[in-house]
């Protein structure tokens, strides 16, 4: 940790003599706004931020290094508990790098069904973030809409797989569980009641004259500075770069659908407030296609050997999770278990610019701002 | 209550004058407790929740839980905190806070003291308790209760000129700063019409001036956990709580009293109804845009409201004044 930023600055006003001192504010890791164990250390002059220290690790659970001792098929709960919040994408990405390794054939039903639920998993993580934004801003009310809606994400994945949260839905070679009779009927349902409900969003919060205040010109960067930081996803996207590897690397069966890569070019919070809701809407666009070409029949889970044992060697995938870019490295020596295991955590890339962003800004640009970036403590510290 | 004041002082009319002041202390305490019910049920029906509906029949005495165990908490000081400070800003909160109310004429009958310079103590008084919030701030030792004690002053001593530019209008219509003679003026047609533009900046003002949505600032709990008032808990806590909802209280009973004609009822025709019953209609209405703004609004930034509050409501509301003033002065014949 920078030493530095624990001496303040204390000066006397030559004019009237007045003594006026810094302030060192620790905000969290038990703070409301920090959303989890996230802890900043800030020194504020006033209510200006002069510099913030971001302190994390305090939900670092050694993953990687567990997975060391696990077989491949035991570190997929593992990966749930890497971004919570959207556990689809993570199974998805450890699940991808095992299969590349080992030239698997994914079966189509199962592709369909991944595909479906990584969609769906990105509307409910889009709206966990949207609700739990304008709580930070003040509103408590969307916050409960968002999770209403969610809900219904949430009700359909256990119906899937059993679990709301922690899925374990995904395997090496498929998935574990074919979807129920009648659940791509209740999923198609589910998308077009949120195509009707994203407009109820917009009126509320988004012309709200208070919410464009707070959220329009602040924590701005541009392309240049998200390349250098490595940002992806949205937080890239933001800045006007068109970055998006659902499409520039398609994965899955991501390029048999039509969909737009929104970007905008102002690089604020506003900027990310209306490009994550405009990934909403391309989501669902994405799902209604899969739905309705969805196969009536097939195998879920495609030729697999009992104990998957990748040939020696290394691989690197990355596929685009909603907080960005999730990749996946791994080390084998041809055993049952991984040699070296890693995971290129997008919010932990993204957290990075915080520091930067936060100088000069105000005590409550601070929480706008760490709210924009989206992350999730479980995947920061993995 | 004026005939009793009248009278000379002896223990009957001295024990009838404490028997009514405790009556309006239980009147109030049953809205604070009911206020704070239903707050929490509209608020929750409007975010697709319940709300309280547990204790007691449909959760009505989960107040009466509440304050009951704020009450048998254990009476905790901050070990750094400046102590006689710590314990007396609690009660310069709430002191003034009740005191407000002895000027507001609920109906013909009811009020306690006439003073002719009615509306004048009502601001004078419900500016001490700014004081209450910055002891508190300070007293705490507590980055956060400083930050939300000093925010809480800035946001005060700005909107309090607004708030009392916006009834000056008023004084000139009625002439009278006494609360019921300005409830007499408005016999013919209330005041939200000719002063519409000071209800507008009333409204506002007295919105920050409560600290509630969107001006929640002091207790931002999203940015300074739950500002001023971070360190207090048990009773002194509650003390807080409870002159926030007095204060809505007298915030309620002024405005329907400048703007909303107080008692009288909304046409001639229905005086049978009694003023009472008149009063509590147009209370309630406002209380109930109380949950309603909680319900729905995100808060302002702290910057963003100061430059509001001097660059907006106040021009707004002075602007008034002088076309108040114009008006009286055309009508009179003197311009």
């Amino acid at each position: 940790m920078n030493q530095n930023i624990l001496t303040t600055q204390i000066e006397t006003s030559p004019d009237n003599g007045i003594r006026t001192e810094e302030m060192l504010l620790n905000v969290g890791p038990q703070h409301p706004s920090t959303h989890g164990v996230f802890r900043l250390i800030v020194k504020i002059d006033g209510e200006t931020i002069r510099e913030a220290i971001p302190v994390m690790g305090y939900l670092h659970r050694g993953t990687e290094k567990l997975a060391e001792n696990l077989t491949y098929t035991q570190i997929i709960p593992y990966t749930d508990r890497m971004d919570y919040v959207s556990a689809m994408t993570n199974n998805y990405v450890f699940c991808h790098a095992v299969e590349t390794m080992m030239g698997l054939e994914i079966p189509e039903r199962a592709q369909f069904l991944r595909l479906i639920a990584m969609e769906l998993n990105r509307v409910a993580s889009h709206l966990v973030w949207w609700g739990t934004y304008l709580l930070d801003i003040g509103a408590m009310g969307p916050f409960l809409y968002a999770f209403r809606d969610r809900e219904m994400i949430l009700d359909l994945f256990n119906e899937l797989c059993g679990a709301r949260m922690t899925f374990n839905y995904m395997r090496i070679g498929g998935v574990k569980w074919d979807a129920p009779p009648g659940w791509v009927e209740k999923a198609k349902d589910f998308v077009q009641y949120m195509k009707k409900e994203l407009p109820n969003y917009h009126q509320l919060v988004t012309g709200n004259e208070i919410f464009i205040n707070r959220i329009k010109g602040i924590g701005k960067f541009d392309s240049k500075t998200a390349l250098d930081y490595s940002l992806s996803g949205v937080m890239l996207r933001s800045s006007g770069v068109k970055w998006d590897l659902r499409k520039d690397e398609p994965y899955c069966i991501y390029d048999r659908f039509e969909f737009d890569v929104p970007t905008a070019a102002e690089g604020d919070c506003m900027a990310r407030y209306h490009l994550r809701m405009a990934e909403i809407e391309q989501s669902l666009r994405i799902l209604e296609q899969a739905l309705d070409q969805f196969p009536s029949e097939g195998e879920v889970i495609g030729k697999v050997p009992r104990v998957i044992r990748p040939p020696a060697g290394e691989t690197y995938v990355r596929i685009e999770a909603p907080r960005g870019e999730i990749g996946c490295y791994i080390a084998s020596q041809g055993k049952d278990k991984p040699w070296r295991l890693k995971f290129k955590r997008p919010s932990f890339t993204n957290l990075q610019i915080l520091p930067k962003l936060l100088e000069g800004e105000s005590l409550a640009n601070m929480i706008a701002i760490l709210g924009s970036i989206d992350i999730v403590l479980g995947e920061v510290d993995c | 209550m004026s005939a009793l004041l009248q009278q000379a002082p002896s223990w009957g009319t001295t024990f009838w004058f404490i028997l009514a002041a405790v009556a309006l202390l239980a009147v109030l305490l049953g809205f604070v407790t009911y206020a704070i019910y239903f707050e929490r049920k509209v608020i929750g029906w409007m975010q697709l929740r319940i709300g309280p509906n547990r204790v007691g029949p449909l959760g009505l005495l989960q107040t009466v839980a509440d304050v009951l165990k704020l009450l048998l908490k254990e009476d905790t000081r901050p070990q750094h905190a400046d102590k006689a400070l710590f314990t007396l800003a609690p009660v310069l909160a709430y002191a003034p806070a009740f005191a407000v109310l002895a000027v507001m004429p609920f109906t013909e009958s009811i009020q306690f003291a006439d003073l002719g310079i009615g509306l004048l103590y009502y601001i004078a008084l419900s500016g001490i308790t700014v004081l209450g919030v910055i002891t508190a701030g300070w007293a705490s030792n507590n980055k956060y209760s400083l930050i939300g004690g000093l925010r809480s002053a800035a946001q005060m001593i700005s909107y309090e000129v607004p708030l009392v530019m916006s009834v000056v209008g008023i004084v000139l219509l009625t002439g009278s700063m006494n609360l019921r003679e300005i409830v007499e003026a408005q016999r013919d047609v209330w005041n939200i019409v000719p002063q519409f533009i000071g209800f507008v900046v009333f409204i506002v003002a007295a919105q920050a001036e409560l600290n509630r949505t969107p001006f929640d600032l002091p207790e931002a709990e999203s940015e300074l956990v739950a500002g001023y008032h971070v360190e207090y808990s048990g009773f002194r806590f509650a003390m807080f709580m409870l002159s926030e909802y007095v204060y809505m209280f007298g915030m309620g009973t002024l405005i329907t009293i400048l703007f909303l004609g107080g008692w009288l009822p909304i046409h001639p025709a229905l005086s049978f109804i009694p003023g009472i019953v008149w009063f509590i209609l147009k209370f309630s209405l406002y209380v109930f845009l109380q949950f309603w703004l909680r319900a729905t609004m995100p808060r302002i930034r702290v910057d963003q409201l100061m430059s509001f509050a001097w660059k907006v409501l106040l021009p707004v509301a002075l602007f008034n004044i002088l076309l108040t003033a114009v008006v009286i002065s055309f009508q009179n014949g003197t311009l």
